[in-house]
């Protein structure tokens, strides 16, 4: 914002209040009301004035408080957003970043918490990131800002107390480049979100055990470091896929069929997948935690490819 | 002949003649998309919007070069009145490189950036929020350029229509909405749709400007867009700019529009139709008419050959410009 007058904010409640999480604290201090602005409850309006800025060449951030918000605006996003340089034979670009989060682990329940990263990762024309870390977040949120597409990235509830240095220097990260977490030779864990770091522990575990696993980020689902995971695969010849979100129809399906396709003569066991149960998210927290997975749910995937009980 | 006193209309008997070539344009480049429709040739499914041309052009020649509009699913009309070839029109109708939109939109996804047209829209009430955002744009640029979005009055009932009229008119950005109210939400008349006849009372609720006009007088309409106009590039905010119209045919191509009175449409034909209004009142002769008409109509046809002589895309073409 400092570098470029045509980026700007919108949402609801991000400027005194610095937003429902606190991402947008100090900025309206730093940049006023025109452009740290604060919006009516219109997802659909203010997505769709963001379409509208971008076309005209600025490059509006448009806040969507939860992501379950995001079905408001869902019209704007698939229908005007991802489509108008298509339809428009390449004249247009739609250079616009929506941010958003979401994720269960603290009771909010079944309208507050869910993961639908998939659906927009299955929608041509959106770029979809998903970062985990303090660095990740700095570095794709400056490449979504800069990118001409329209680009979601996905926060999640969780992780805003996730602390880490980071460079005095932003770092952008390009999209479409995994990271390695944690390397390792027996078994691939390809995770998202919250689900990294509880792969990380899960792993710590596994090591104890004698299973050594490595751990990769793919931090951009939309494009998709294929190449990265493929290599992982092919190096430990297993393969758990997990995120937050419901396993059915989740990001991970795509994933496992990329490895399948492409690493099918290295894989030695079925490819897991670990994700939430097919059920809303419940407020109850003996019921919510049911739902969604955990390190150990991590853990046994990974038992299962190495043909071990973890006893 | 009649003769237009430019000084009591402020619209000159020769604007008054360019506007009358136009719409016939718009009528027969229409009505040749029927029988071209009809006969097979044209891929997809048409909307036209014969009867409704006096706002198209009225509107259209109210804005500056660099305004910019949205449209919607039935937008030939408003993508000509805007400064659209009929080649590149026609070309795009055939899914033609040449076509406005690169064949890659087709009726429904008429675009044309250079010309401020920044899309016609197949989801009604899809392009509101964004020429509130375009508007928006232009005031944080100080920029004296006004964004306008046509819609119908089935759009009025939805969500989008209400968010982007409150958010333009809560941050005073210059956007004129122009609701072209020809009284059929597809098939579903205004008494079915609609708790109000006059759409300016939507207006009411946002405290925004309001102004209604005879669609089917065009000196009207280009009177009453330019004040419209005029009041959101003066920074005034943004106007609700209700044109009452007709629709003189169906839904679409095709459409046995078994929902309608029967006659009504021969009927409005007969009184409502802008185009004889204007004839009438400009007194052109039927000399005159016949010379203007055969000018188009060859204007038209030539846009067929034009169209047909187009180049077919390749089909791996179809990957492309789905990121910038």
């Amino acid at each position: 914002m400092r570098e470029d007058s045509d980026v700007f904010l919108m949402g609801e409640d991000i400027a005194e209040m610095g937003g429902s999480m606190g991402v947008t604290q100090g900025l309206l201090d730093e940049f006023g009301p025109e452009r740290v602005r604060n919006t009516p409850i219109s997802e659909a309006g203010i997505v769709g004035a963001g379409i509208g800025a971008a076309m005209q060449g600025m490059r509006p951030v448009v806040e969507i408080m939860y992501e379950d918000f995001l079905t408001l605006s869902a019209e704007q996003i698939v229908n005007q957003a991802a489509k108008h340089r298509y339809m428009s034979g390449g004249q247009l670009k739609v250079p616009l970043t929506i941010r958003t989060q979401g994720g269960a682990g603290w009771s909010p329940g079944a309208q507050h918490a869910q993961q639908l990263e998939a659906w927009f990762v299955h929608i041509p024309g959106l770029k979809v990131v998903f970062p985990s870390t303090p660095t990740d977040v700095r570095g794709l949120l400056w490449t979504a800002i800069h990118d001409d597409n329209p680009v979601l990235v996905f926060e999640h509830r969780l992780l805003y107390p996730v602390k880490e240095e980071v460079p005095d220097e932003l770092e952008p990260i390009p999209f479409g480049q995994a990271r390695t977490v944690r390397e390792g030779e027996d078994v691939t864990v390809i995770a998202t979100g919250p689900m990294v770091h509880r792969s990380v522990e899960a792993a710590v575990e596994a090591e104890k055990n004698g299973v050594s696993v490595e751990i990769v980020d793919p931090r951009s689902l939309q494009p998709l470091d294929e190449e990265a995971l493929v290599a992982s695969v092919k190096k430990t010849n297993r393969c758990v896929v997990t995120h937050e979100a419901v396993t059915r129809m989740g990001f991970g399906a795509e994933v496992a069929s990329v490895i399948q396709y492409q690493a099918f003569d290295w894989l030695d066991a079925p490819i897991e997948r670990v994700g939430a149960k097919f059920a809303p998210l419940a407020f109850a927290p003996v019921m919510e935690q049911f739902i969604v997975p955990n390190s150990e749910d991590v853990l046994a995937a990974i038992y299962r490819t190495v043909g071990r009980d973890g006893n | 002949m009649a003769k237009v006193e430019a000084e009591q209309t402020g619209v000159s008997e020769q604007r008054l003649r360019d506007f009358l070539r136009e719409m016939l344009l718009i009528r027969r480049f229409e009505e040749k998309v029927e029988e071209r429709f009809r006969a097979g040739e044209l891929p997809g499914f048409l909307h036209v919007a014969i009867g409704q041309e006096a706002v198209a052009v009225g509107v259209c020649a109210a804005l500056e070069e660099d305004d910019v509009i949205a449209s919607t699913h039935r937008a030939h009309g408003h993508t000509l009145a805007r400064g659209t070839s009929p080649n590149a029109l026609m070309a795009e109708l055939y899914g033609k490189l040449e076509g406005c939109s690169r064949g890659y939109g087709g009726s429904m996804h008429l675009y044309d950036v250079e010309r401020g047209n920044l899309g016609a829209n197949a989801v009604v009430g899809g392009g509101l929020p964004a020429i509130t955002g375009a508007a928006l744009a232009f005031k944080f640029r100080k920029e004296p350029r006004v964004a306008l979005a046509f819609f119908g009055d089935g759009a009025t009932n939805i969500g989008t229509f209400h968010e982007s009229l409150n958010l333009a008119q809560l941050w005073q950005v210059p956007a004129v909405f122009c609701l072209e109210n020809n009284w059929w939400a597809e098939s579903t008349p205004n008494k079915q749709h609609s708790p109000i006849t006059d759409f300016t009372q939507r207006a009411v609720a946002f405290g925004m400007h309001s102004l209604k006009v005879d669609g089917q007088d065009v000196e009207a309409v280009h009177r009453t867009a330019s004040e419209a106009i005029d009041h959101a590039r003066r920074g005034d905010g943004p106007v609700l700019l209700v044109a009452d119209t007709y629709r003189l045919v169906g839904h679409y191509i095709g459409d046995p529009q078994v929902y309608r009175p029967k006659g009504e449409q021969q009927e409005l034909r007969k009184t409502e139709d802008p185009i004889t209004k204007l004839r009438e009142k400009l007194g052109v002769s039927d000399e005159d008419w016949e010379q203007l008409d055969a000018e188009i109509t060859q204007e038209v046809e030539e846009s067929v050959e034009f169209a047909k002589n187009g180049t077919d895309p390749q089909p791996e073409d179809a990957l492309k410009n789905v990121y910038a």
